[in-house]
C-alpha cells in the first residue's frame, strides 16, 4: 500500500490522506464540505447585515470554531452511548423547561433562558435534539410501523416539551421541536391514514389553538395575510424585508450596498432577517445558491440516514436532516412573507443564539450515526 | 388472540426508504416553492420592490434660497440675512406632541399663547418636514434648550439665514417685514416655493415684492435611515442622489433714504402721525413714516403671542400705517389747490378781494362757518388768504366753485383715490361729491347733498378726507407744474449672481395741464409767502433755501367708539391733527412733504418744524455734521 502510494501524484496523496483523516475522525466529507460552505456564506453576509459592529462578526465567528468542534466531539460519540443518552437527555430538558418556567430569565418578553452563572442558554435548543432522540429511542425498540399505542406514546414524548416551549412563548422552537419528532414518527411509517387524520383533527384544532395564543402572535398571523393593515407596526418588518428581497433582482444591489439592509429599514438584519439582507445585496443568484447549498446538506443528510445499521440511527438521522430543511424553509418563508413572522433564525446563517451550535451537535450525532454502521461486524 | 409483531429490520429499512423519498419530493417541492417565491419578489415584482426602496432611502431635504438684500437708495442695506439659530419641530421625532409643546412652554421657549399656533402649523406640514416656531434665539435661549435638549426629541436647534433689520424701528411702516407663514399665507402662495423656507413678506415692500425677495429653492436628496434621520455611509448604498442649488431672490433698491427717514421720525419726538417725503421728479418715496413705529426683527424673529398683543392693543397703535392707510381731513393744506382750482375755472382772479369778517354764512342761512381767526383777517387778495390761511375767503370760493368742480379739480390731483404706490393696503381716502354721497349713504334723505357740505369743503373738512401720500404727490404736482408719478418705494431689483441691475421706471400719471400756465407761480408764490411771512414763517426761518408750504389743521371731530375713556387721554386725543405740506427748495423742487401729527393742535408749530428737519437734512447734509 505504501508503495504504491509513493507513485501517486502528491495532490492524490493529500486526498486520501484528507479522507483517511476523516474516517478516522468518523466525519463525513460531503456533508462537512456543505456544512462549512454555507457557513462561511453566512460568514461573508453576516460581514455586510452586522454593519459597523465588527465585535457581532468575531463573535459568530467563534460560534462556528464552537460548532465545528462540538461536531467533531460528537461524531466520536458511538451509537450506542447516544441511544442510551436518548431518555436521559429528553429527561434532563423536561426538567430544566420546569425550571425555566419557574424561575427564567426574560428576555424579550419571555421566559426563555437559564442562567447558570456562566452561560446562559436555552433549555429548548436541548430538547431540539432530545425530542428526536427520544422518539427514534422509544420506536426503535419496537416493531415499525408504529402500532396505535406507540404512536400515543410518541407524541406524548412530543407534546410535554413542546407545550412547554410554546408557554415560554416561544412559538418558533416549539414548532422545530415538533416538527422534529414527528418526522420521526413519519419515517418509522406512520399510516397515511393518521397523517390525513392527524391533518384533520389539527384543522380542526386551529381556532382552539387560536384561542390559546397569546396577542402577539395571533398579531403575526393577521398580519401575514394583510401586512398593510399594520404597515408601521406589525407588517413592518415583513413589509420591509419584502422590498429589500423585491429590490435585490436578478443579481442584488452588491455586497454592502443593500440600502435596505444598509440604513437599516430591515428590522433584525443580522439576525431572524439575514435572509432578506442576502437577497437584496446578492439577488436572485444568492438566494438559489443557499437553497441549493441548504438541499445539498440534506440531501446528503437523508443519504447517510439510508446507510445506518438500525432504525434509531435512520430514525434520528432522517430527522436530523430534515429539520435542518424546516429550519431554512420556516425561515425564508417568514422572510418572503409565505409564513407568519415566527423566530427562527436561518440555519448556518443567521447570527446568534445557541442556535447554529445545537445545528451542529446535530450534524455532529448524523455522523456519528453513520460512521457506526461499519462497525457492526 | 393478539397477533404478536416482531421487528423486521428489511421492512423497516424499506419502510425508511420510501418515507424518505416522499420527504426528498416534499423537501423539492417547498424548494420550488421558496425559489418561485424569490422569482415573484426579486424577477416579477422587481421594480415595484426597487421603487419602494428608493423611497425609503432618499429623503428630499429643502435648500431655502437666500432672501433677496434690501439696500436704501444710497446703498446702505436695511433688510439683510443673518445666520441665526432657530428651532424646529420635527413631529416624526417627537414623539408625543402635546408632551413636547409643554415642556417647551416650562422651559421657557414657548410662549403659552402660542402653543396652539406651532401644534397647527406642525400638524399642516408634511412629514418629515421640520416647522420653525423659534427664530432667531438669543443666547440664554440656546443655553436653556442646550439644558433641557435630552428631554426634547424632535426639537431641533439650526442654523438658518434668518432676516435681519439693522435699522431697527426706522422705516418699519414702508420695508414691512417678514414672519412665519400662517395657514393663511400657506392658502394664497404656492407651497412647493415655500418647502424649506419658514418666513414670507407679510407687510409693506416685504410683501410685494416676495415673489421677487423669495428667490427659488433647491432641494438635496440625502441617505435617510429607518428612522428618517440622514446618514452619512463611507460605503454602502451608492449615493446617486440629486441636488438642485436653490436661487437666491432679487436684491431691492429702495427709494427710502433710511437716514432721512431716521431724522423725521427723531423730529417727532415721540408724537404720533406720520410723513411722506416725495421726489416730485419721480415719485420717490423718500421718507415714509408712520409712528410710533415697531421693530420688525420681532416679527421676523417669531413674534410670542403676547408680544403681539401688546403690539395691537397698545392705544397709540404702533402697527397702524398711518402714511398708507390713514385718512384724515386734509384741512387747510388743500387751500393753494382750492385757489388753483378758482383760477382754472375763472371765478376768481388773484388780486380780488374778498372781506373776512371772521365767519361766513349762506345766503338765506343763519348758520356761520367760523373762522378759526374770530375777529376776521379783514380784507384779503388770493395770496394773503394762503398765507393767513384764511377761512372765510375759502369758504366764500367754495360756494362760488360748487361741489362738482372742486371734486373734478382735486380728483385730478389724486385725491378721492390710492395714488398706486407699491405696497399693498393702501386706502384712497374720500373726495366727496353729490355722485359720492349718493353711493355712501342709504337713505334718500342722507343722499342730498347740502350747500353747507360745499362751504366746509373749502378749507379742506367736512366729508373729505386724504393720504399722507396723496397730500404729499398733490404738492409735488405743485413742485412740478403738473406733472406727476406714482409714489414708489422700490427704483431697482438686482439679480443676485450677475449683479445686473434692472432699473424701475417712473410711472407717470397724466400730466395736469393748466388754460393759463402762470396759475402755477401764483400759487407756489402764496406758498413761499405762507413760509416766509405766514403762518408757517417761524418754522422756515433761517433756511438757506426756499420752501413752499401750507399749514393745516383737522379737526378730531369724536372720541372713536373703540378707545376708553379716559379724561386726560381724551383731551388729548380730542386735540386737532396739526398738518403741513411743503415742497423746497421753491425755485427748485427735490422734496416734497406731507406731515400729519395726531392730536398736535396747529400745524404751524406741530407739524412745519418735522418738514423743516427733513428738508435740512436732505438739502444741506453737510449742515447736520
Amino acid at each position: 500500500m505504501i508503495h504504491a502510494e509513493l507513485g501517486a501524484s502528491r495532490t492524490k496523496r493529500t486526498v486520501t490522506g484528507m479522507a483517511r483523516l476523516l474516517k478516522a475522525l468518523r466525519l463525513d466529507g460531503m456533508l462537512l464540505s456543505g456544512l462549512a460552505v454555507v457557513s462561511l456564506f453566512g460568514l461573508f453576509v453576516l460581514y455586510s447585515a452586522a454593519g459597523d459592529n465588527t465585535a457581532l462578526w468575531f463573535s459568530q465567528l467563534a460560534r462556528i470554531g464552537i460548532g465545528f468542534t462540538l461536531l467533531v466531539v460528537l461524531a466520536q460519540v458511538p451509537d450506542h452511548f447516544l441511544r442510551m443518552l436518548s431518555p436521559v437527555a429528553w429527561a434532563v430538558g423536561i426538567v430544566l423547561l420546569v425550571v425555566v418556567a419557574l424561575a427564567g430569565d426574560i428576555g424579550k418578553g419571555a421566559q426563555r433562558w437559564l442562567d447558570l452563572g456562566v452561560v446562559r442558554f436555552q433549555p429548548s435548543e436541548i430538547l431540539k435534539l432530545a425530542v428526536p432522540m427520544m422518539c427514534a429511542w422509544y420506536l426503535h425498540q419496537r416493531p415499525l410501523p408504529p402500532a396505535p399505542r406507540d404512536i400515543l406514546v410518541v407524541l406524548a414524548v412530543v407534546a410535554v416539551p413542546v407545550g412547554l416551549i410554546a408557554e415560554q412563548p416561544d412559538l418558533g422552537t416549539a414548532l422545530l421541536v415538533a416538527a422534529a419528532g414527528i418526522i420521526v414518527l413519519m419515517l418509522a411509517g406512520l399510516s397515511w391514514s393518521y397523517v390525513l387524520g392527524g391533518a384533520v383533527v389539527f384543522g380542526a384544532a386551529v381556532p382552539v389553538i387560536w384561542h390559546f395564543m397569546h396577542d402577539y402572535q395571533r398579531q403575526r398571523v393577521m398580519t401575514l395575510l394583510d401586512p398593510e393593515s399594520d404597515a408601521l407596526g406589525a407588517g413592518y418588518h415583513i413589509i420591509q424585508s419584502q422590498i429589500a428581497i423585491g429590490s435585490g433582482g436578478v443579481f442584488g444591489k452588491g455586497w454592502m450596498n443593500g440600502s435596505q439592509a444598509q440604513l437599516e429599514f430591515l428590522p433584525e438584519r443580522s439576525t431572524d432577517f439575514i435572509f432578506a439582507v442576502i437577497g437584496e445585496e446578492l439577488g436572485l443568484l444568492g438566494l438559489v445558491a443557499l437553497l441549493a447549498a441548504y438541499l445539498f446538506i440534506v440531501g446528503r443528510g437523508i443519504y447517510m440516514s439510508l446507510q445506518c445499521r438500525d432504525a434509531f440511527a435512520r430514525l434520528l438521522a432522517g430527522s436530523i436532516a430534515l429539520t435542518f430543511f424546516v429550519y431554512a424553509f420556516v425561515n425564508a418563508g417568514m422572510v418572503m412573507g409565505l409564513l407568519p413572522v415566527v423566530g427562527v433564525p436561518l440555519p448556518l446563517v443567521s447570527y446568534g443564539g445557541t442556535s447554529f451550535v445545537t445545528l451542529m451537535a446535530g450534524f455532529g450525532i448524523l455522523m456519528s450515526l453513520h460512521s457506526s454502521r461499519k462497525l457492526v461486524g | 388472540m393478539r397477533r404478536v409483531r416482531i421487528k423486521d429490520d428489511a421492512l423497516e429499512q424499506r419502510i425508511h426508504f420510501q418515507r424518505s423519498l416522499v420527504a426528498v419530493g416534499i423537501v423539492a417541492a417547498i424548494a420550488l416553492l421558496l425559489a418561485g417565491r424569490a422569482y415573484w419578489l426579486q424577477v416579477t415584482q422587481h421594480q415595484h420592490y426597487l421603487e419602494l426602496s428608493q423611497g425609503n432611502r432618499a429623503r428630499i431635504e429643502p435648500l431655502p434660497p437666500n432672501r433677496g438684500i434690501i439696500f436704501d437708495r444710497a446703498g446702505r442695506v436695511i433688510a439683510e440675512n443673518t445666520p441665526a439659530y432657530q428651532l424646529e419641530i420635527l413631529r416624526e421625532q417627537a414623539g408625543d406632541l402635546e408632551d413636547t409643546l409643554s415642556r417647551l412652554v416650562r422651559f421657557g421657549l414657548l410662549d403659552a399663547g402660542d402653543v396652539a399656533r406651532v401644534r397647527q402649523l406642525v400638524l399642516a406640514r408634511r412629514s418629515f418636514e421640520a416647522v420653525p416656531f423659534l427664530l432667531q434665539l438669543d443666547d440664554e435661549e440656546i443655553a436653556r434648550y442646550a439644558v433641557h435638549r435630552h428631554e426634547l426629541p424632535g426639537v431641533l436647534l439650526e442654523t438658518r439665514m434668518a432676516r435681519h433689520y439693522p435699522y431697527g424701528t426706522a422705516g418699519a411702516h414702508a420695508l414691512g417685514y417678514v414672519g412665519t407663514i400662517s395657514e393663511d399665507d400657506m392658502q394664497r402662495v404656492d407651497r412647493e416655493r415655500y418647502f424649506g423656507t419658514g418666513v414670507i413678506g407679510k407687510t409693506g415692500v416685504e410683501r410685494a415684492y416676495e415673489d421677487d425677495l423669495l428667490g427659488t429653492g433647491g432641494y438635496r436628496e440625502v441617505l435617510v435611515n429607518a428612522e428618517g434621520r440622514p446618514v452619512h455611509l463611507a460605503q454602502g448604498p451608492d449615493q446617486q442622489l440629486r441636488t438642485r442649488e436653490p436661487l437666491a431672490g432679487r436684491d431691492l433698491r429702495l427709494t427710502i433714504d433710511i437716514e432721512l427717514q431716521r431724522v423725521a421720525e427723531e423730529a417727532f419726538a415721540g408724537r404720533r402721525g406720520g410723513v411722506v417725503a416725495i421726489d416730485p421728479a419721480n415719485g420717490d418715496v423718500l421718507v415714509f413714516a408712520s409712528l410710533p413705529s415697531f421693530d420688525p426683527n420681532g416679527f421676523a424673529r417669531g413674534i410670542s403671542r403676547s408680544d403681539y398683543l401688546a403690539l395691537t392693543e397698545n392705544p397709540d397703535q404702533p402697527l397702524f400705517n398711518r402714511a398708507l392707510r390713514g385718512t384724515y381731513p386734509p384741512g387747510s393744506t388743500i387751500k393753494p389747490l382750492m385757489a388753483l382750482t378758482g383760477l382754472e375755472y375763472d371765478v376768481i382772479k388773484p388780486e380780488d378781494q374778498a372781506y373776512c369778517g371772521g365767519s361766513f354764512s349762506l345766503p338765506g342761512s343763519r348758520h356761520r362757518f367760523r373762522d378759526f381767526k374770530r375777529e376776521g383777517h379783514g380784507s384779503m387778495d388770493m395770496r394773503n388768504a394762503v398765507m393767513q390761511s384764511c377761512d372765510v375767503y375759502f369758504y366764500r370760493l367754495a360756494n362760488t366753485l360748487g361741489i362738482q368742480r372742486i371734486h373734478d379739480s382735486m380728483s385730478r390731483m389724486g385725491f378721492g383715490r390710492p395714488t398706486g404706490i407699491d405696497i399693498a393696503g393702501e386706502r384712497g381716502g374720500i373726495m366727496p361729491s353729490p355722485a359720492w354721497k349718493k353711493g355712501a349713504f342709504p337713505s334718500a334723505e342722507q343722499q342730498v347733498w347740502f350747500p353747507g357740505e360745499t362751504v366746509i369743503v373749502g378749507i379742506g373738512q367736512g366729508y373729505w378726507t386724504a393720504t399722507l401720500l396723496q397730500l404729499a404727490k398733490a404738492t409735488a404736482l405743485l413742485a412740478t407744474r403738473g406733472r406727476h408719478f406714482q409714489p414708489r418705494l422700490v427704483r431697482a431689483l438686482v439679480d443676485p449672481d450677475t449683479k445686473q441691475v434692472t432699473d424701475k421706471a417712473p410711472v407717470a400719471l397724466p400730466p395736469v395741464e393748466l388754460q393759463h400756465p402762470e396759475n402755477w407761480e401764483i400759487i407756489v408764490d402764496a406758498m413761499v409767502a405762507v413760509t416766509t411771512s405766514g403762518t408757517a414763517a417761524r418754522a422756515a426761518r433761517g433756511a438757506p433755501y426756499k420752501i413752499a408750504g401750507k399749514t393745516g389743521t383737522a379737526q378730531v371731530f369724536s372720541v372713536g367708539q373703540t378707545e376708553k375713556y379716559n379724561e386726560k387721554e381724551v383731551a388729548e386725543r380730542l386735540r386737532d391733527h396739526a398738518l403741513f405740506v411743503a415742497f423746497a427748495p421753491a425755485d427748485d423742487p427735490k422734496l416734497s412733504v406731507a406731515v400729519l401729527v395726531e392730536n398736535g393742535g396747529f400745524g404751524a408749530s406741530a407739524a412745519a418744524p418735522i418738514a423743516r428737519a427733513i428738508f435740512d437734512a436732505y438739502l444741506q447734509p453737510e449742515a447736520q455734521e
